[in-house]
């Protein structure tokens, strides 16, 4: 694993990297002690019971919260050290529950995505046109680009919505659950563009509740009662003793062409 | 790192521009036609010969240069305050039944209007009463613009700041309510003052001066330039306050200088015109149904089409009984509030 040296003597990965990462809310403690690495290109799933600190880490890692312990690095710089604009540039963020707005069309929500280039007033010039475009390409929304949200199916407007988040030609895509509200095929179809967009040297960190879908990822990080529990291949984390210590005695674990699948028995 | 592929963008962002732009030049007819009518309709029959000729300067006539002109432009710019006040507030709060007095801006302007008319009212009664639009315009504006701002500081300070947008709503409710109980306090120890400020909450344009005019101008002028910069802004809040922060967007600063300028807005119109219903919030709601949801362009839009909106319901508040006159504030209510039943009743068979 390539690292860089770092001024305060500690090595900190390139990528995206939690350093001994601590988070406390009222005097509650979220996460402890927790570092961990997203490397461009890959894709790393996070995955936990409720209240484990998926979604605490997660905006950690997106800047949109400072770290009571330890620090955030963004390719070997702290986070807090980059202009919001400069963040935004560099990491995207599409939330669980942020809502979409009804009265904008397809284009209108994508192209929000560049506002890290555009600042507050900017106009959308020739590079922001074509990232737009890349963007509604790579997520195949680009035939409905003028039809407004509300009219579009669940898995249409997801795809929207990560097409907001790539607008900004980011190298780090953070995205809480992004297949909650999807059926079967569109979680599978969801999935596969995630999968497909690695190729371009994006880093992917998506949490996700089914560890049936983050057997998919390339990597697992498993968060338990704000630390990490064990963080590695699909096929080594998500083990039979490991989770059913988390999830109950009824947990089984097979293995179909070479990737797990976890079943619960009552 | 990945780049775009190398296509050239067909369909330019901005396709819905033919439509716009007739949006545009629709509310600007009307609102030329209705500032005419305005300025030619009243008690006094002027010929309109007369009436442009009073406009040009070649004749002296202060019907219309002291009291229907500064009355016309009154509306005009109190509509587009609440406009775009309103529009502001629908997209801060994520709310298309917003309104300009969310945070408390009408309650406070009431209780300062009340103040200022129980302090004249140690004078006499009948003093009192005219105090308001008529005898001590300065006095009374300037309490009503001290009382709204006063109210949305309170909210800001209650609420710790601009950060948790739930927590200024309620705030805005609990010290509208404690303004509104304070109003009512002082209203009742003397009928006269019941009358003037009850004229006064129901909202008037017959009593704007040219100075009222000046500082209404004023204002717009001074915060126009803020509202056209906030447009991108509001538009990245649509999706989520998180996801605005995520884009890179100061947003603590942004809101807060949102509310400060919607807060100015707002003060100025009440403070000379009183409390005029359903402008800001059916106005931005009918527009944003013809033009979409791009805040830079249904800013300006809810800006011309509240001026409309309220120029043509003060043509109605002036012909309706005539020759008396209805205060403004009922025709907008009794015409706004059905029709905003109707588009409500009209989105829900849209949507099932």
């Amino acid at each position: 694993m390539a690292r860089l040296p770092h001024s305060d003597g500690v090595a900190i990965p390139r990528g995206l990297a939690a350093h001994n990462l601590g988070f406390s809310y009222r005097h509650k403690r979220v996460l402890e002690g927790l570092s961990l690495h997203l490397e461009p290109g890959e894709w790393l799933a996070l995955l936990g019971p409720n209240g484990s600190g998926k979604s605490t880490l997660l905006r950690l890692l997106a800047g949109l919260v400072k770290p009571t312990e330890g620090a955030v690095y963004l390719e070997g710089r702290p986070l807090g050290s980059y202009s919001s604009w400069a963040r935004g540039q560099a990491i995207a963020f599409l939330p669980q529950n942020g809502g979409y707005p009804e009265d904008l069309t397809v284009e209108e929500v994508v192209a929000l995505g560049r506002t890290p280039h555009l600042g507050l007033l900017g106009r959308l010039g020739k590079a922001d046109l074509e990232a737009l475009e890349w963007a509604l390409t790579q997520t195949q929304v680009a035939a409905f680009r003028h039809r407004r949200l509300p009219t579009l199916s669940g898995g249409e407007r997801q795809r929207v919505l990560l097409a907001r988040a790539l607008a900004a030609q980011p190298r780090f895509l953070l995205l809480d659950e992004p297949t909650n509200h999807l059926d079967l095929h569109h979680q599978a179809e969801f999935l596969g563009l995630l999968a497909g967009l690695r190729s371009l040297g994006l880093g992917i960190l998506t949490v996700l509740h089914d560890p049936n879908l983050a057997a998919r990822a390339d990597r697992v990080a498993f968060l338990l009662e704000g630390s990490l529990l064990a963080l590695g291949h699909p096929a080594e984390v998500l083990n039979q003793p490991l989770l059913r210590r988390v999830y109950g005695p009824g947990v089984q674990v097979h293995r179909v062409k070479d990737r797990p699948v976890v079943l619960l028995e009552e | 790192m990945h780049t775009p592929a190398l296509t050239t963008p067909k369909r330019r962002v901005a396709a819905g521009l033919l439509p716009r732009l007739s949006a545009f030049a629709a509310l600007l007819v009307l609102l030329g036609l209705g500032g005419l009518l305005g300025l030619w309709y009243g008690a006094v029959q002027i010929p309109a010969q007369e009436v442009l000729r009073a406009l040009l300067g070649w004749q002296d006539n202060p019907i219309i240069t002291e009291l229907r002109l500064p009355r016309v432009l009154g509306a005009i710019l109190v509509g587009a305050a609440l406009g775009l006040s309103g529009a502001a507030f629908q997209g801060l709060f994520r709310n298309p039944l917003a309104d300009p007095y969310l945070m408390g801006s009408a309650a406070g302007a009431a209780f300062g209007v009340t103040l200022a008319v129980s302090l004249a009212g140690g004078l006499s009664g009948a003093f009192a009463q005219h105090a308001i639009f008529g005898f001590l315009p300065s006095s009374a504006t300037w309490f009503g613009f001290l009382g709204a701002v006063g109210a949305v500081l309170l909210v800001l300070l209650l609420s710790g700041g601009a950060s948790r947008t739930h927590d200024l709503i309620l705030a805005g409710v609990v010290v509208g309510s404690i303004l509104v109980g304070l109003t009512s306090y002082l209203m009742l120890q003397d009928a006269d003052r019941v009358r003037a400020v009850f004229a006064y909450t129901l909202g008037n344009l017959a009593f704007i001066s040219w100075q009222g005019v000046g500082s209404l101008a004023g204002y717009l002028l001074l915060t126009l330039p803020v509202f056209l910069l906030l447009g991108r802004t509001l538009n990245a809040l649509t999706l989520g306050e998180e996801t605005a922060r995520s884009l890179g967007l100061p947003l603590e600063g942004l809101k807060l200088l949102l509310i400060g300028v919607c807060t100015l807005l707002t003060a100025a119109a009440v403070a000379q015109a009183g409390i005029i219903g359903f402008v800001g919030l059916v106005a931005p709601h009918v527009l944003r149904r013809l033009l979409g949801g791009d805040y830079r362009y249904l800013l300006p839009a809810s800006a011309l089409g509240g001026a409309v909106l309220l120029l043509w319901a003060d043509l109605g508040a002036r012909v309706l009984v005539a020759p008396a006159e209805l205060p403004v504030g009922i025709v907008t209510t009794l015409l706004g509030g059905p029709f905003f039943l109707y588009l409500l009743w009209r989105e829900r068979r849209r949507y099932g």
